[in-house]
């Protein structure tokens, strides 16, 4: 990559917050390219970052860069893994089906499914072990292969940047590996994840760069450098307080 | 409008059932059932009809309310199981349940009706007055039996009160106390059977849900405590109950149970406006009120900054006036609203206004300095613990300094007493 | 009974049922994937106010001022329903109930007053449907069925249901995809760049106005059967979404046949005397067929379950 290249994602002066209550305090970072985790403590601003920056939930300031350009002009090239949970698993809805969503924008809105398209949900679904269980209704599989076929569908999208919400949230040792796993594919291929990442003591393992996020930016670079006891415990420890009861005055 | 005896004994009949439905339906509300008196109401319907015509068939009066009653209740209670059972195929939510039951129930009344008014005899009187409610036509002795049946409900939700409360209110906790929620559950459901079935002559059946939803909402509104939210429900369903009544008696075509659901609705809607915490009313009140006093502080110290930058003061010798147009540079404002809120605040006494030039009043000066104090203290705190630059500070700042207390700001600043100089340069705004 | 009875009196209650319970169940297919069934509910009552004065307004019972005045009445029931729910913060159940009575009180409130009821829009069309009425005096013969002038003399309803059952087609056809990520995973529709919300709104409209076609056939209440109860019976039988959107549909034309030959013709041709309410006997097939469904799945279901993991297994 250049050096002139745009970063996978970038956010500048991102304020964001529900109702009266500030969640996330101008924060201005650039992911570099690579795997880079996001961490932080509950209520930190973890998702609602990733949320903001894909335009689900409003921003009160600021804006996001993907490659950059704002986010319609470079949708094909973000995928998105949503946390868990959020949808009904008794849906009428196979492994394959949910993956081949993916692909969606790039067909027609009616008709049948191209066979390039499901050979392309296809592959992705073998990319995470899956293969077996394609035709299986989602709710019939297991957290973890639910999981993965989650992972799947964001694979298909053949995206440059994967944003991902806690990936790693509630599954079993297998499928974290073939999560792991998956993730080093995409680095390798040169391509990017962002991910919201709850476990500290694996950071250093799975991911090259890191965001210390608390309601703010507290700090972010490689992990070797950024990921200190100091700058943990900055994020994790003590809160400003004076932030934390304060309230949005309406612009 | 002559108010007979069986009017009076109307008007209280279906006072006393709206005293009983607001009293069951915040229960039901705050337990999140009470859609489920929609199914019980549209099912009765059914055990309506099968019992008027069961009563027929013996040959006694196919008016008489307590066997069309109890054919409802029946009705219902089969309504509530059928809706549990299909939610417990966990393919149906609860609400699907409803759905299917009340809109089948339903159907399955209308045709036995249409049924019904096939047969020469009398069976059909007035059954499909069930449907919408005539508190016109009915008799004393009716109102007497629903009355009878509210005042039982009303009874029961009162001795079971502290259950009920520990239950809707926190569950778990019912729990751990011992209480059997799932029992306490059942009783909720027997109650909101009831209070439907007793209102099914005054209010009809496809409206009744909205005697035990409305003013249990209304109540939602206005208070946050359970005595007094079970009070203001009772009382607004005593009230919808009778405006109903009164609606029927003086227009006896009018569905009554629809002159009950709007009168509820006008209750609902008068809270939902003008309630002193939640009301949409208050809630724009607030936010304007903030809104303008952000702007007030934003204008005061903009004014004060300009004279700071020119090397002045208030009440020094340099002390001059500014020009409104450099104070929306300054915020980034349009020149109109800062015009508009010079005037405002000249108004107010806060600053002089002249030839578009302001100019801080003592006042005005004071207010200004508060606003510098918080504004540099918030800006001077974030740097202090590297959490922005000073751009980023300034931004921050601007969001949460307003309602810093004095006695906050002096916290966050090194020296208490004094004005700390800006950390970044004064003037437009980039 | 000759062909003539039948093109006369039969087959345009017959084409009604069929097209007000097929667009209703392809429409309640969506309703129910998406947890919704109550909107359904909420909107074929909330649709009563702006019929009557839709009607009012034009002095006649003519459909496109109905419909028009129907999906606005929709329009400010959803908006209302959402603004209920969260400026009172009470659950969206109890939120849609508030309106949704408020709307249909409204309705018969205005339905008085206008004068609407004693003219041509009574209440028991609102309350029990009026499938019976349906006639073709037009129809002389098979030969009618291919003659315009004869065809131009079916009744108006027929031409409002063909053309909401049309709209309604096609809506589906056209959005097969965006609807289905919207009824799954709607979070992920709007991160892929599907207009979400404009979607949601297309769907609610649609059901609007299939409650308002169905409203004079099948009644304002019966509508609600129609909706929710061939999705739900699909719902327990298959895991295919394909099968659950078109079988509701199919389902719902089936159960609209069914009823209305059980209410009458069926036990007429059988020597029987008794005629019941067509719509009741519709609705009451639809509960039929969700309880069989329900005891389907349990049989099924008695017998070893293919392997379900454990969860997090």
């Amino acid at each position: 990559m250049s050096a002139a290249a745009p970063p996978p994602l970038e956010i500048r002066g991102l304020t964001v917050a529900y109702g009266e209550r500030p969640v996330l305090w101008d924060v201005t970072w650039a992911a570099p390219q690579g795997l880079t985790a996001i961490v932080g403590p509950n209520g930190a601003g973890k998702s609602t970052l990733i949320k903001a920056a894909l335009g689900l939930i409003p921003a009160l300031s600021g804006e996001a860069r993907f490659f950059g350009r704002p986010l319609d002009e470079a949708r094909m090239r973000v995928g998105y893994l949503p946390q868990r949970a959020s949808v009904d698993w008794d849906f009428p809805a196979t492994a394959l089906d949910v993956v081949c969503m993916a692909r969606y924008p790039r067909m027609n809105w009616w008709g049948r499914v191209p066979r390039r398209e499901r050979d392309a949900a296809a592959a992705a679904l073998a990319e995470v072990g899956l293969s077996d269980l394609a035709g299986r209704q989602i709710g019939r599989l297991s957290g973890g292969q639910q999981q993965r076929v989650f992972l799947a569908r964001a694979l298909a999208q053949d995206a440059d940047l994967y944003l991902m919400d806690e990936p790693f949230a509630a599954v079993d040792a297998a499928t974290e590996q073939a999560i792991v796993a998956v993730l080093r594919r995409i680095a390798a291929s040169g391509r990017n994840v962002v991910a919201v990442h709850h476990d500290l003591s694996t950071v250093p393992d799975y991911f090259a760069h890191v965001l210390l996020l608390n309601g703010r930016a507290v700090a972010a670079g490689p992990v070797a450098e950024a990921f200190t006891p100091t700058n943990i415990a900055a994020a994790y420890g003590g809160r400003l307080n004076l932030l934390e009861h304060a309230s949005v005055a309406p612009a | 409008m002559t108010l007979g005896y069986n009017t009076l004994v109307v008007l209280a009949g279906c006072a006393l059932l709206g005293l009983a439905a607001g009293t069951v339906g915040a229960f039901a509300l705050l337990r999140g059932r009470a859609l489920l008196a929609d199914a019980v109401g549209h099912a009765a319907l059914p055990g309506v009809v099968l019992a008027a015509l069961i009563v027929a068939a013996f040959g006694a009066d196919p008016r008489a309310l307590p066997p069309l009653l109890a054919g409802a209740a029946v009705a219902g209670i089969a309504g509530v199981l059928a809706v549990q059972a299909l939610a417990r195929t966990r393919r149906i939510r609860e609400d699907a349940a409803i759905a299917i039951v009340l809109s089948s129930f339903y159907a399955a009344g209308v045709a036995l009706l249409s049924y019904v008014q096939t047969l020469p005899a009398a069976a059909q009187a007035g059954l499909s007055k069930f449907i919408l409610g005539q508190a016109a036509a009915m008799r004393a002795e009716d109102a007497f039996w629903a009355g009878a049946v509210a005042a039982l409900a009303l009874a029961a939700c009162l001795l079971l009160f502290q259950r009920l409360r520990a239950t809707c209110f926190d569950p778990d906790h019912a729990r751990v106390l011992g209480l059997s929620t799932q029992r306490t559950d059942i009783a909720l459901l027997g109650l909101i059977v009831t209070v439907t079935v007793a209102g099914l002559q005054a209010v009809g059946l496809i409206l009744i849900v909205a005697l035990l939803v409305l003013p249990a909402a209304t109540a939602r509104l206005l208070t946050f405590r359970l005595p007094r939210l079970l009070l203001i429900s009772a009382a607004t369903g005593a009230l919808c109950g009778m405006a109903g009544a009164a609606a029927s008696a003086l227009d006896p075509d009018l569905p009554t149970g629809a002159a009950v659901v709007l009168a509820g609705a006008g209750c609902f809607s008068l809270a939902l406006l003008l309630a002193p915490e939640r009301g949409l009313l208050a809630a724009g009140l607030r936010r304007a009120r903030r809104r303008l006093a952000a702007a007030e502080e934003h204008f005061l110290r903009a004014a004060w900054e300009a004279q700071e930058a020119a090397g002045a003061g208030p009440g020094t010798a340099g002390d001059r006036w500014t020009p409104i147009a450099a104070l929306a540079a300054a915020r980034g404002w349009r020149e109109g609203r800062a015009w508009r809120l010079a005037r405002w605040l000249a108004f107010r006494d806060l600053v002089a206004l002249s030839e578009r030039q302001v100019h801080l009043t003592p006042r005005g000066a004071a207010a200004a300095r508060r606003a510098v104090r918080a504004h540099r203290a918030v800006e001077h705190h974030l740097l202090a613990l590297g959490a922005a630059d000073t751009a980023g500070a300034d931004r921050l700042a601007d969001l949460v300094e307003h309602g810093l207390s004095p006695e906050a700001a002096s916290r966050l600043l090194p020296e208490p007493s004094t004005l700390p100089a800006s950390p970044h340069a004064l003037g437009g705004k980039a | 009974m000759s062909a003539v009875d039948f093109l006369r009196l039969d087959l345009p209650a017959l084409l009604a049922a069929v097209l007000a319970c097929g667009t209703a169940g392809l429409l309640g297919a969506f309703l129910v994937l998406r947890r919704e069934s109550l909107l359904g509910d909420a909107l074929s009552h909330a649709v009563l106010p702006g019929i009557i004065v839709g009607f009012a307004l034009t002095g006649a019972r003519a459909g496109l001022p109905m419909l028009i005045g129907a999906l606005a009445a929709a329009m400010a029931a959803t908006l209302l329903i959402t603004l209920v729910r969260r400026a009172a913060r009470i659950e969206s159940g109890a939120a849609t109930g508030a309106v949704f009575t408020t709307f249909f009180a409204l309705g018969l409130v205005l339905m008085e007053v206008t004068g609407a009821r004693s003219v041509d829009l009574d209440l028991d069309c609102v309350l029990f449907g009026q499938l019976e009425t349906l006639v073709w005096l037009d129809a002389t013969g098979w030969g009618s069925l291919l003659d315009p002038a004869a065809l131009a003399g079916l009744p108006r309803q027929l031409h409002l249901l063909a053309g909401v059952a049309v709209a309604v087609g096609l809506l589906v056809t056209l959005l097969w995809r965006p609807l289905q990520i919207l009824c799954f995973d709607p979070d992920y529709a709007a991160a892929l760049g599907y207009p979400a919300r404009r979607l949601e709104l297309a769907l609610n409209m649609a059901v609007a106005a299939a409650a308002v076609a169905a409203f004079e056939a099948v009644g304002s209440i019966l509508v609600v059967a129609m909706l929710v109860c061939p999705a739900a019976a699909l719902r327990l039988l298959t895991d295919d979404y394909r099968l659950q959107v078109l079988g509701s549909a199919a389902a719902g034309a089936a159960i609209g046949v069914a009823g209305y030959l059980l209410a009458g013709p069926l036990p007429a041709a059988l020597g029987g005397t008794v005629a019941l309410n067509a719509a009741g006997v519709i609705g009451t097939l639809g509960g039929v067929a969700v309880a069989c469904a329900a005891l389907l799945r349990a049989l099924r279901r008695g017998t070893p379950r293919d392997a379900v993991a454990a969860p997090g297994a």
